[in-house]
């Protein structure tokens, strides 16, 4: 009765991404009432500045938007459906994308189209530059969310670009060239490749090198790149975040028209109930098609016009972005050293809002029913909800992503120590829950090695 | 704007982005840049174009803003607030506030009258209406399926269900013989024309208030309609994004009361479109919603309602507002208040020109008849009457061929986004307009009449001389029949599509050039 899209599962959320969520909302942590609760640590969001916003929104009263210079203008809000946007946003958030870059290189507002958050974003993308059955190529372990925000609607395919511990998870021209072969054996038509840059969920920044092989790439087959950067406010440590933007600028050859950068606030600033995202690009096609596609998720004209007078505060943007950083960096620092000391390592990272974590010396079997027995106790013995590096794709068992940044110090430690009990128990802690009980436990197995198996490709 | 030309980058572009899916290339357009690039001022521009093509409801934002003033609590801004916008700005989950579903839950009901109650948990979010509409048609339909539509129909349903979604719309006609109601031997039409086509069917797709033509359906019709889905195992959506907006009857009855009513109807096959840019006037918010009996549904809809979340302050100002009951009865007794009187003047300035209108109850706009002004029963000609009304009557109004009528002449006319002055002058340039046509259509048929004569003197001169009287009289009837007789096209130009997609212009948007 309803559509082929409504009946099956391709929307992706019955992935053990999704499940550990669900998990944790019956039963989330509390410091005071539900101190033996699920820490959830599968969500990668940052609550570490809302302070900062706060304390801005206090000194500038007039943004209930009533009143701009005097006059008010919530009549004009409220009717304000223009999908090119609030102007003033657009050039505010023009600026404050050129100012997370250093100002190394300039946004032409003209060229931002806004969308109802990134995970619009990458599907209108996808609207625009595949058709049904093409595919974009992406580099593993990759963001779960991709396989609904690229494929489920539009149809399109995934091809993973296979990355590896060896030469931690960096992407080689090798890589590419394997992925292009998978795909033509399949008979698709690939259409582009998209990265996320910091990596989700690899926190880690693209160097230079990986950007000119990557541009290289997309050159001699004619295709796209995407580069998603919304996390390109979380770099905190070295090397520095380099832009595809900057990349593109230096070549001789003219491949802007290829290229496209997804953004949002929901990270960088922590907002993601306000669902801001952007595309970005200097493919004057793309953007008239992407702009029109927008209608079908404008941004709330209301937080438009919030976040142009937010961003538009030049010292406010300056030092939040700094103090930011700071913090990030503080407690990515925090679990880092936790997990060290329990004999966890991390991949070395320099950006985002969570750590890719090696326990792979704490699998049973070096398989990935092996990890999701290891996930399981992890959720219900431990009461921690981190995200198996299966639904990330992850072509290696073991990996784990975990995030730090949507709880407060006391929560991360409270985290650390029931991480420590489970390791020094020897992998079997009772953990604050006790088991759940054997039945319960291998009914999760069953269904999540069921579901791993459809989304894995 | 001085775009590349898309033929240039087409070939790396899909399918979708390349073609004219969206529904923008229309010659309809020409009246919104006219619009833009002439904008009425009452001072500064009093001779600019009005714009009468866009269905917004102006008439009661000053009842919104004072409840905004007098609540700072329901603003994440005020100081009164601050202490929630941390949850807010957080908040993320994609079922929404569970006090801003309750709240649209009770304001639905209440624009019912009370006879119907929502329940909360099938209530979905969407990127306002438009944002809806494609929703449902991923839900309910593959690629290559059609929906049925009573004509004429809003626009942008052919962008909003088709463009990215593959589903089609097939029309099911309406006619003015009996003010366009929807009809049985319609529908089966409808249906039978698909099915010969090989075209599978997946449901129907109705605006009740309808828009363009302001009028709401009945309770035969609905009957008919549901009893058609049934029988047929297909969808009803029901676009009930004006019932807020009746205004000039009692009440208004929804779909959902039917139900309620005659059990043996299947509640599974019934959704509901709604949005609070028309009722509430606040188009910029991006609120839709989609309400929906089939469990499906609501859960597939609400993992796609990812695409088109509603901001999380939106929906924290919007749950007090509505939650606030006090507030919403007035708003909605007020709203209709004010939309009838304005109906009211319209219609009875419009009917001094001897301008009819079809008699409607309900929304923002009044589907006006001008067939006595066509030159010709053509669309072509009512594009042409259509490019004087913008060119120097200077109001943007909307064509009925826009809106897939299938009798030239009829045009929908917005009422509610302006002021009362604003409304008297585009009046009187109607008036003004009327008297002159009428003068130059008598003057031109006169000349028409005369050049006519002329052409049958001369010819009867000239065949005097030629051969059988019986050919000569054959000739002179047939001339004197193509002189006079009216070509009547009916054919709907294809090209023409979507004239009400958002405005390109807005203060705000001059304000900052």
């Amino acid at each position: 009765m309803v559509s082929s899209k409504a009946a099956r599962n391709s929307h992706g959320q019955d992935s053990s991404y999704f499940l550990g969520w669900q998990e944790y909302e019956k039963n989330p942590y509390h410091p005071t009432n539900n101190p033996s609760g699920i820490i959830q640590m599968g969500l990668a969001e940052n609550q570490l500045s809302f302070d900062q916003i706060e304390s801005w929104l206090e000194s500038n009263p007039d943004v209930l938007g009533l009143k701009h210079d005097g006059a008010s203008v919530f009549r004009e809000l409220a009717l304000f459906q223009d999908y090119h946007g609030l102007p003033t946003f657009k050039n505010a958030l023009a600026e404050f994308m050129a100012e997370l870059r250093e100002n190394k290189v300039q946004f032409d507002p003209s060229n931002i189209v806004l969308t109802a958050g990134a995970t619009s974003a990458n599907e209108i993308l996808m609207f625009c530059l595949a058709d049904p059955g093409d595919a974009f190529l992406v580099p593993t372990p990759y963001y779960p969310g991709f396989d609904r925000d690229l494929k489920w609607r539009t149809g399109a395919e995934i091809v993973p670009i296979h990355c590896s511990s060896s030469n931690n998870f960096k992407i080689t021209k090798s890589a590419l060239e394997e992925a292009c072969e998978r795909a033509q054996k399949k008979k698709l038509r690939v259409k582009g490749v998209l990265v996320t840059n910091p990596s989700n969920p690899l926190g880690t920044t693209l160097t230079r090198h990986e950007l000119e092989i990557l541009v290289d790439f997309i050159c001699a087959k004619r295709i796209h790149l995407i580069s998603d950067e919304i996390y390109s406010g979380t770099c905190f440590g070295i090397p520095e975040f380099i832009s595809i933007a900057e990349v593109i600028g230096g070549r001789i050859d003219d491949v802007e028209d290829q290229v496209h950068i997804v953004y949002s606030l929901s990270k960088d600033l922590g907002l993601p109930g306000f669902r801001i995202g952007a595309i970005y690009s200097s493919n004057k096609a793309v953007i008239s098609a992407a702009t029109k596609m927008s209608s079908f998720g404008l941004i709330s004209s209301q937080t438009q016009y919030l976040l142009a007078m937010l961003l538009s505060d030049k010292h406010f943007t300056a030092s939040y972005i700094s103090e930011n950083k700071r913090r990030i960096k503080i407690r990515h620092d925090q679990l880092v050293e936790g997990l060290a000391d329990v004999g966890i390592p991390c991949l070395e990272s320099n950006a985002g809002l969570f750590c890719w974590v090696d326990m792979r010396h704490l699998l049973d079997k070096n398989t990935f029913t092996g990890e999701m027995e290891l996930w399981k106790k992890i959720v219900y013995d431990v009461g921690l909800n981190v995200s198996p590096g299966s639904s990330c794709h992850c072509t290696e068992p073991g990996w784990f992503r975990v995030c730090f940044a949507n709880m407060s110090t006391e929560t991360l430690d409270v985290a650390m120590q029931r991480l420590a009990s489970f390791v020094e128990s020897g992998g079997q802690g009772e953990g604050p829950k006790g088991s759940r009980g054997l039945k319960k436990l291998m009914y999760w197995v069953r269904q999540l090695s069921l579901a791993d198996d459809r989304t894995e490709r | 704007m001085g775009y590349q030309s898309v033929s240039e980058n087409s070939h790396l572009l899909s399918r979708i982005a390349a073609g004219d899916g969206h529904g923008e290339n229309s010659s309809y357009f020409d009246g919104w840049k006219d619009y833009d690039s002439n904008p009425f001022h009452p001072v500064s521009n009093p001779g600019g174009v009005i714009q009468m093509g866009l269905a917004e409801n102006l008439l009661c934002l000053d009842l919104i803003k004072e409840w905004i003033k007098e609540h700072p609590e329901a603003s994440i801004c005020t100081e009164e607030g601050l202490n929630y916008f941390e949850a807010v700005a957080n908040f993320q989950d994609y079922h929404g506030l569970p006090s801003f579903r309750q709240a649209l839950a009770r304001f639905m009901g209440k624009a019912r009258g009370g006879r119907v109650s929502f329940n909360p948990d099938s209530i979905v979010m969407s990127g306002g209406g438009t944002g809806a509409q494609e929703t449902l048609a991923f839900c309910l339909a593959d690629p290559g399926d059609a929906f049925l539509v009573p004509t004429p129909y809003y626009p942008a349903f052919d962008r909003d269900f088709c463009w990215r979604t593959g589903v089609r719309l097939l029309p099911i006609n309406c006619f003015s013989s009996n003010n366009f109601k929807l009809t049985k031997a319609a529908l089966e039409s409808a249906y039978e024309t698909a099915r010969k086509n090989n075209i599978r069917v997946k449901g129907v797709l109705m605006t009740n208030p309808s828009n363009p033509l302001g009028t709401t359906m009945d309770r035969d019709t609905l009957k008919t309609l549901l009893t058609f889905v049934n029988q047929k195992r297909i969808h009803l959506v029901c676009d009930e994004v004006f019932s807020g907006s009746v205004f000039n009857q009692a009440d208004f009855l929804s779909v959902c009361e039917l139900l309620d009513e005659e059990p043996s109807y299947d509640k599974s096959l019934i959704h509901i479109a709604y949005s609070l840019s028309k009722d509430l006037g606040l188009p910029g918010f991006r609120v839709g919603v989609i309400y929906s009996y089939n469990d499906t549904v609501v859960k597939c809809a609400r993992r796609m309602s990812s695409f088109g979340l509603v901001s999380s302050q939106t929906q924290h100002l919007l749950s007090h507002m509505l939650n606030d009951d006090d507030f919403t009865s007035k708003y909605l007794a007020e709203n209709k208040r004010r939309l009838h009187t304005r109906h009211e003047e319209f219609t009875s300035g419009l009917e001094k020109f001897g301008i009819k209108c079809l008699p409607s109850t309900a929304g923002l706009f009044i589907w006006m008849d001008l067939r006595q002004f066509l030159k010709e029963n053509t669309e072509n000609a009512e594009l042409k009457l259509w490019r004087v009304i913008i060119d120097d009557v200077k109001l943007n109004i909307s064509p009925g061929s826009s809106f897939r009528c299938t009798e030239p002449g009829w045009f929908r006319v917005c009422f509610a986004n302006m002021d009362d002055a604003t409304m008297h002058v585009a009046l009187k340039r109607i008036g003004d307009f009327a008297d002159k046509v009428k003068d130059e259509t008598t003057q031109l048929d006169d000349a028409t009449m005369h050049v006519a004569l002329k052409r049958i003197g001369d010819f009867a001169d000239k065949v005097k001389d030629e051969t059988t009287q019986l050919q000569q009289k054959k000739r002179f009837n047939k001339k004197l029949r193509l002189s006079f007789c009216r070509i009547n096209d009916g054919g709907i130009t294809q090209h023409l599509m979507s004239p009400h997609l958002q405005s390109p212009r807005s203060p705000l948007v001059k304000a900052s050039h």
